[in-house]
């Protein structure tokens, strides 16, 4: 303990806190210092910027789809400029918003502090992947400016290859650049989470928002090269004919999808493992106890890593893989249901018996374990093979994975940026206003997505402008959702902006929660640690915290 | 600037003190390492996950090469005659001296002489050259024969191979269209092993600079080693493709 009380700097509490003098948002000024920055927690504000600026003009996508489909008839827009909105959506949605959004973000402002160290091991190749990530964005923008791009955000051949005139290829490389900026932020994680430690953090004293973006970033490191490949085979295809994907010239279609899903269904684990992390964090910290079976949550992250590599072909049920293959699949998807389980289960033990109380991130985190449920489990009905046949390409599937993705990563990334706010800008958001945020999101969320699942159910097919009357009434509803979600997403970016100026100050731990980087000034200095922290407790240790502030207070006093 | 907060804290001890000096021992020490054993592993296990995801974006066209292998077969064999053992095997050698050059240039780094360092790294340049030179005789025979996939190929040299004075047996018109498939294989696998090397011996001009400059001389070789590191892969990459595209189907049937 004594070691502990010299290695890391205590502050006063929130009482009495200042803004320190010294941090690394002041430390150096101007446009250029940003633009050019190694800081890891820069970077993360960087790439914080835009995120949110590609969510909402993906959102801005969603919001028109939606707007076509309140009634059967095609009113609002063609079918092919329908075609291009919800590509437009799904392909800045998933690349440039999901992949990223809670590693670039919280992962790089947090995982060097968590692990006590002074920044990532490469911080030149973290600041060339927020650049990659912008150049990709630009060529994602340019194949929407220049008259979009109607492929669906899966390239699927031959449609992409042979029969559209749209700007397949700049979107494919947009889409390649930005994997590189996925891969490099990858290997900095896995590097840095390997190397750079500090003393006594050992691998289970890690927080486990670590280790599931250590799983996402094998993830990330593995599948994304194989993206890359495939959208260069697509882009020869398209431009000189060479054939590997065109059964005229003996080459073969289903072997696209082979590629592209093997990212693309890892890609998903990658979107929401971190997510799973932050989770981990924000429950912890509200029910006041040590994570429940810590190590099976550590090891369910990467469980669901290692088999989220195995299940790509339940994307190609209907597509004519052999019957075998498909049944060896179908009990591989099943089996991630496994891991996914084991950290729901384990966030219910945690719970119980916990000091619960319900801050913003708590709401979030429980609209997480809700919706991320039904979206799991569905994902069950999904891999059975009967049932797939029956369900696939319909509005099911939509309700599915956007149950998984919005219901459960956007929730946990907006946890993850309420928690941690107060540690990124040294100020508290407003908290009723954030908990009505929070209701409002849920609400219009399950209007959204609930209907779609029945529609889905019903025999509605996705990616049509239009629809038979008798779905109207359902697709009122899901449309009414949406505008209650849309508010629900545009109040967090009014008033965090708000707070940047006019929140309350936060103090070095509002939450008193265990992690290091809650020990440490909010915000943090350019280097993090005055000196390196030595670790002499395991992760989430309340006991040690009390005793800790206990300390705190008779040395201030 | 990590100074100054140090030398205002009072909780500085020795420890940190010692740490301090530690920071001086090298220019190219980076601030955030609290070693250079640190920051060298950190620099060498990167390069590492970098090659791996090589392996797999290499991967994906072995798939594709053992699949359409697989269908089309006959196809595959007849257009894999097509390919000039002694170039390749020359290429082979080639590839290899050159890296053999890389792994002496690693040695001279280690052992800090700088002359010998940039002479090595010349030398493995002149061989990398040397293989895209060959592979660029490669390419312009099969520019020659109409083989390069696209509205000019031509199969009729698969068609009716005694016309050309080749001993392979005729292929089937619809299987002959599949050496297509083969040789855009050939053109997508070895271009993507060329482009390598192309960035290969830029990063070797840049290298050779800045090992003329001395940089390398004072026991920092992170660079050097983990480049060699890179060279090898493409090395090995080769080491895959030789066999697969030239010699694996030398007899067929047998």
């Amino acid at each position: 303990m004594s070691t502990t009380s010299t290695t890391i700097v205590n502050l006063p509490d929130q009482r009495t806190a200042r803004i320190p003098k010294r941090n690394y948002l002041n430390n150096e000024d101007g446009l250029l210092s940003w633009l050019f920055t190694g800081d890891h927690k820069r970077i993360a504000i960087l790439y914080l910027i835009s995120i949110t600026f590609f969510f909402f003009i993906g959102g801005a996508f969603a919001g028109l789809i939606r707007l076509e489909l309140l009634t059967p008839q095609a009113d609002l827009v063609a079918s092919d400029t329908y075609n291009k909105f919800f590509s437009m959506h799904g392909i800045i949605m998933i690349f440039l918003f999901l992949v990223p959004s809670v590693p670039a973000t919280l992962g790089n402002f947090l995982i060097p502090i968590m692990i006590g160290a002074k920044d990532l091991a490469f911080p030149k190749v973290n600041l060339l992947s927020w650049y990659l990530y912008w150049i990709g964005g630009l060529f994602t923008l340019a194949a929407l400016v220049l008259g979009g791009v109607d492929t669906g955000w899966t390239f699927t051949t031959p449609l992409s290859t042979h029969y559209l005139n749209t700007h397949v290829v700049t979107a494919a490389t947009g889409v390649f650049i930005i994997g590189f900026s996925s891969i490099f932020t990858g290997l900095n994680f896995i590097v840095t989470l390997h190397r750079m430690r500090a003393p006594g953090m050992t691998w289970f004293r890690l927080p486990l928002f670590c280790w599931s973006n250590y799983a996402a970033s094998i993830l990330m490191v593995l599948g994304t090269p194989v993206l890359a490949i495939t959208l260069v085979l697509v882009a020869l295809e398209r431009l000189v004919g060479i054939g590997v994907f065109d059964p005229t010239k003996g080459g073969d279609p289903l072997l696209f999808q082979h590629l592209f899903w093997f990212y693309s269904h890892p890609a998903v684990y990658i979107m929401i493992l971190p997510g799973m992390g932050v989770i981990s964090e924000v429950i912890s910290t509200f029910s006041r106890k040590r994570v429940f079976g810590y190590t099976a949550v550590a090891f369910s992250s990467v469980a669901i890593a290692l088999f989220g590599f195995f299940v790509w072909a339940h994307h190609m049920f209907i597509m004519g893989v052999s019957n075998y293959s498909a049944l060896v699949f179908s009990l591989l998807t099943m089996l991630v249901a496994v891991p996914s389980a084991i950290k729901i289960f384990n966030w219910a033990f945690t719970l119980q018996k916990g000091s619960i109380t319900f801050e913003t991130p708590m709401l979030y985190a429980f609209g997480f374990l809700g919706l991320f449920t039904i979206g799991g489990m569905t994902g069950v009905f999904l891999g059975a093979l009967g049932m797939d046949i029956h369900l696939t390409e319909t509005y099911f599937i939509v309700a599915h994975f956007h149950f998984v993705m919005v219901g459960g990563m956007l929730m946990a990334f907006l946890a993850g940026i309420h928690f941690w706010w107060p540690k990124m800008t040294g100020r508290m958001y407003p908290e009723s206003l954030s908990k009505l945020a929070a209701v409002t999101t849920f609400i219009g969320f399950n209007l959204t997505f609930l209907p779609q699942f029945i529609l889905g159910y019903l025999g509605m097919p996705r990616r049509y402008h239009a629809y038979p009357p008798e779905f109207q009434v359902l697709n009122v509803l899901s449309t009414a959702g949406a505008t209650v979600l849309g508010i629900g997403y545009m109040l967090p970016l009014l008033y965090l902006g708000w707070s940047l100026k006019y929140g309350a100050i936060a103090g070095n731990n509002p939450w008193q929660a265990t992690g290091l980087e809650w020990q440490i000034q909010s915000p943090p200095l350019t280097e993090n640690f005055i000196e390196t922290p030595i670790m002499d407790h395991e992760a989430y240790d309340y006991e040690w915290l009390a005793h800790k502030t206990a300390q705190e207070v008779t040395t201030v006093g | 600037m990590d100074n100054a907060i140090v030398a205002t804290h009072p909780h500085t001890h020795e420890t940190a003190v010692a740490a301090e000096h530690e920071h001086v021992m090298l220019p190219q020490h980076r601030h955030h390492f609290e070693t250079k054993e640190q920051q060298r592993e950190a620099a060498t296990f990167g390069m590492w996950l970098f090659l791996l995801t090589e392996i797999m974006f290499f991967g994906g066209l072995f798939f594709a090469y053992l699949l359409y292998r697989n269908w089309y077969h006959d196809a595959f064999v007849v257009s894999s005659n097509q390919l000039s053992i002694p170039l390749g095997a020359a290429n082979t050698a080639i590839l290899i001296t050159s890296g053999f050059c890389m792994a002496l240039g690693v040695w001279a780094a280690e052992v800090q002489k700088k002359g010998l360092l940039v002479l090595f790294l010349v030398l493995t340049t002149v061989f990398g050259v040397a293989f895209l030179g060959v592979k660029a005789v490669e390419y312009h025979e099969k520019w020659e024969k109409h083989h390069i996939p696209g509205a000019h190929f031509d199969v009729s040299e698969f068609i009716n191979p005694q016309a050309y004075g080749l001993k392979e047996k005729p292929l089937a018109p619809d299987m002959a269209q599949k050496t297509q498939v083969f040789f855009f294989l050939y053109f997508a696998m070895t271009g993507m092993h060329a482009f390598h090397m192309i960035l290969g011996i830029g990063l070797l001009f840049w290298l050779t600079w800045r090992a003329h400059r001395g940089e390398f001389s004072s026991g920092y070789v992170a660079p050097i080693e983990n480049f060699g590191l890179y060279w090898h892969f493409v090395d090995i990459v080769w080491l895959f493709l030789f066999p697969l595209l030239y010699l694996i189907n030398r007899h067929p049937g047998s």
